[in-house]
């Protein structure tokens, strides 16, 4: 089965202090993986490579994703191909609407996948839907993006976008720091709802918490730039109890 | 050690000789008319100011003083008309003034009921000639000035001014002297949009005297959509009654060297002004917005938030200067600049000025510089956005946060499409 996502020896610094250490990782289409780690260890900095951000500067391997070459490709062609990144610390826009951001967003990647653009209308219709199901008030909607947005609002505005743009694969960036347990429970029920043979995700986190919700195929360790350590969902467990230390002593 | 040399007298005339520059007119107007020979004279003696007259210091007006000017006429001003955009029929109906090349075009011109029109020059001006060169220059050229009268209590809605330029090459561009004069009787109300608009090589250089009597409010919204071979310098002076507001906002999208000047003056307690404007200048645009607000009574508010989108060698300046007088306790000010720099060659020199002579005043200054946010563009990138039409929202954003300050949404929405139209030629 050939992965959706394959990560290769993965190396990346930022102004030019290594970060990434030869990242391996594969990602076959359906399943869901999760990333964790100490702080530091270079989880965001691997969400940040793979959304295709310009001031990580990656230093050595490469990452496939389906049959393109991920790094090659712009951040909006990363979008338009289905990659999707939750951002740990969603950016503020002011003066732009949250639904104008929305609807620019959807039509967009629709546009670069050669569908039909949404009108005003019908977009309203399904981002109120998607509101609806996310538990989240219409007024969202009406505000600017992420501007006075408790950080609670803002994780599950990520997780409103998600469901718009209907990602082929998801990168979330520690979306569950901050939630009180409902909105945890939102935002799991948030990637639930994708899951699908042609969806994948990543998911970077602290806690185990997150992933009662979101059960996961398989845990990755990730430690000063690279992995570790790989297993099932028991190994989230095994690092709740006893903490990263050991895996760490043990790897180096 | 060297004695001190006695600085010599700053000799403006020097550098643009106004006397020559006068000399192609003839005295306009009424010459007899004393006001006209002051500031004709006045003109004469000093000259338009050079680069080392500090409230000139980063407008030259050595392009005014190359042109040559010739009173043109209009053949066709309804076509003219046609090509301004009034917001659809939102204002269709609207009471307007049509100036055409600084003349009052009577037959496109539909007064308000209840306003009343005087064009009596006799009454006491608010325009001080000796401290601004435009002002002088439009008092000694313009064909007379309009003055309109909101009686007291009344609420004359909205009108539209329409200052229409057509000039030639610019060996014959053509000049224009709009003057109005606004009187707002205690508590009466009025909303007006200026837009000025044209193409060729003119001047456009209207003068508006605002007198606003105690709890008189005026909306003033100014579309500066002039030609792109156009001069334009506008020129404002409010005075404000106690419990009276003058609610402003400029915009600043065409001609290759704009300046509006506004000097606010509040009189009485608890006035308010707003003093607020963005400007949008690429290629080798020059925009200037200088303003003075003058607080010479106690407990007034004064707001001015001030945007400005330069992009390739586009050059804006912001001058603004606040007084409080001794007078004027329990002052409170407002003032930022904002500038997003499109391109390394665009520049923009901002001087904040705060005069404070109470001392139990709120006044609070700022200004920003900068390129558009680089964690903004990725996160839209993100999101399927292609690069430039993220940069595309970003900077409407920017600029909607300043329309957002005008409170009357008809006036607003003439702006924003104005903005939009911008756009339009912008992607061509």
């Amino acid at each position: 089965m050939s992965a959706v996502l394959n990560i290769e020896g993965l190396a990346a610094a930022i102004a030019g202090k290594p970060i990434l250490r030869g990242v391996d990782l594969a990602v076959p289409p359906g399943e869901i993986h999760a990333i964790m780690g100490p702080n530091g260890s270079g989880k965001s900095t691997l969400s940040y490579v793979l959304a295709g951000r310009e001031d990580y500067e990656v230093t050595g391997g490469r990452a496939q994703y389906g049959e393109r070459d991920l790094l090659a490709m712009e951040p909006e062609e990363r979008a338009a191909a289905g990659l999707f990144l939750a951002f740990q610390a969603p950016i503020e826009l002011p003066g732009v609407n949250n639904a104008n951001f929305l609807r620019t967003a959807v039509n967009a990647t629709r546009r670069a996948r050669g569908e039909a653009e949404l009108d005003a209308v019908a977009f309203l219709k399904a981002a109120r839907a998607a509101c609806k199901r996310l538990s989240m008030p219409d007024d969202m909607l009406k505000r600017e993006v992420n501007v006075g947005f408790s950080g609670g609002e803002k994780k599950r505005n990520e997780v409103l976008q998600m469901a718009l743009l209907q990602p082929r694969f998801a990168i979330l960036d520690e979306t569950d720091s901050g939630l009180d347990i409902d909105a945890l429970r939102i935002v799991a029920e948030g990637v639930n709802a994708l899951r699908a043979p042609d969806f994948s995700a990543l998911i970077i986190t602290h806690h185990q918490r997150l992933l009662d919700y979101i059960v996961p195929d398989h845990v990755h360790v990730m430690s000063a730039g690279r992995i570790i350590r790989s297993g099932g969902p028991e190994l989230a467990r095994q690092l709740e109890a006893q903490g990263y230390a050991q895996l760490i002593a043990e790897a180096a | 050690m060297n004695a001190i040399e006695p600085r010599r007298q700053d000799r403006p005339a020097a550098g643009l000789d106004a006397g020559a520059f006068l000399a192609r007119f003839e005295a306009g107007g009424n010459a007899s008319d004393t006001r006209r020979r002051d500031a004709a004279e006045q003109l004469r003696a000093e000259g338009f100011p050079r680069r080392r007259t500090e409230a000139w210091k980063y407008t030259d007006l050595a392009p005014l003083a190359q042109l040559g000017l010739a009173t043109r006429r209009v053949a066709d001003p309804l076509r003219l008309l046609e090509r301004v955009d009034l917001g659809g029929t939102a204002l269709a109906a609207t009471p307007r003034l049509v100036f055409v090349n600084g003349v009052v075009d009577d037959a496109l011109t539909r007064l308000p009921d209840g306003m009343a029109l005087d064009c009596q020059d006799t009454r006491e001006r608010l325009a001080r000639p000796e401290s601004q060169p435009m002002a002088a220059l439009n008092l000694m050229l313009n064909e007379r000035t309009m003055r309109l009268h909101v009686p007291p209590g009344r609420d004359c809605g909205r009108l539209v001014v329409v200052m229409l330029g057509e000039g030639g090459p610019a060996a014959e561009a053509a000049h224009a002297h709009p003057s109005l004069a606004l009187h707002l009787g205690e508590g009466a109300r009025l909303s007006l949009l200026e837009v000025a608009h044209g193409s060729g090589v003119y001047v456009n250089n209207p003068l508006l005297e605002v007198s606003l009597r105690p709890r008189a409010h005026l909306t003033h919204v100014l579309l500066q959509d002039e030609g792109p071979e156009a001069l334009h310098f506008s020129t404002v002076y409010a005075s404000v009654a106690a419990g009276a507001s003058y609610d402003s906002f400029t915009l600043g999208l065409g001609a290759s060297l704009a300046r509006h000047e506004v000097h606010a003056t509040l009189e009485g307690e608890d006035g308010e002004v707003q003093v607020n404007g963005a400007q949008w200048l690429g290629g080798s645009q020059q925009g200037d917005l200088t303003s003075v607000i003058a607080h010479r009574a106690p407990a007034c508010r004064s707001r001015q938030t001030v945007k400005n989108v330069l992009d390739e060698r586009a050059h804006a300046v912001f001058q603004g200067r606040i007084e409080v007088a001794r007078i004027a306790q329990k002052t409170d000010g407002y003032q930022m600049n904002q500038a997003l720099l499109l391109s390394e060659r665009a520049a923009i020199d901002s001087k904040p000025e705060l005069e404070i002579y109470a001392d139990d005043v709120k006044c609070s200054h700022g200004a920003t510089v900068g390129a558009l946010d680089e964690e903004q563009l990725f996160y839209l990138r993100s999101r399927g956005v292609p690069q430039a039409q993220a940069r595309a929202m970003l900077v409407r954003a920017f600029l909607s946060e300043g329309l957002a300050l005008i409170d009357d949404e008809v006036l607003r929405g003439v702006l924003e499409a104005a903005v939009e139209r911008r756009w339009e030629r912008e992607a061509r």
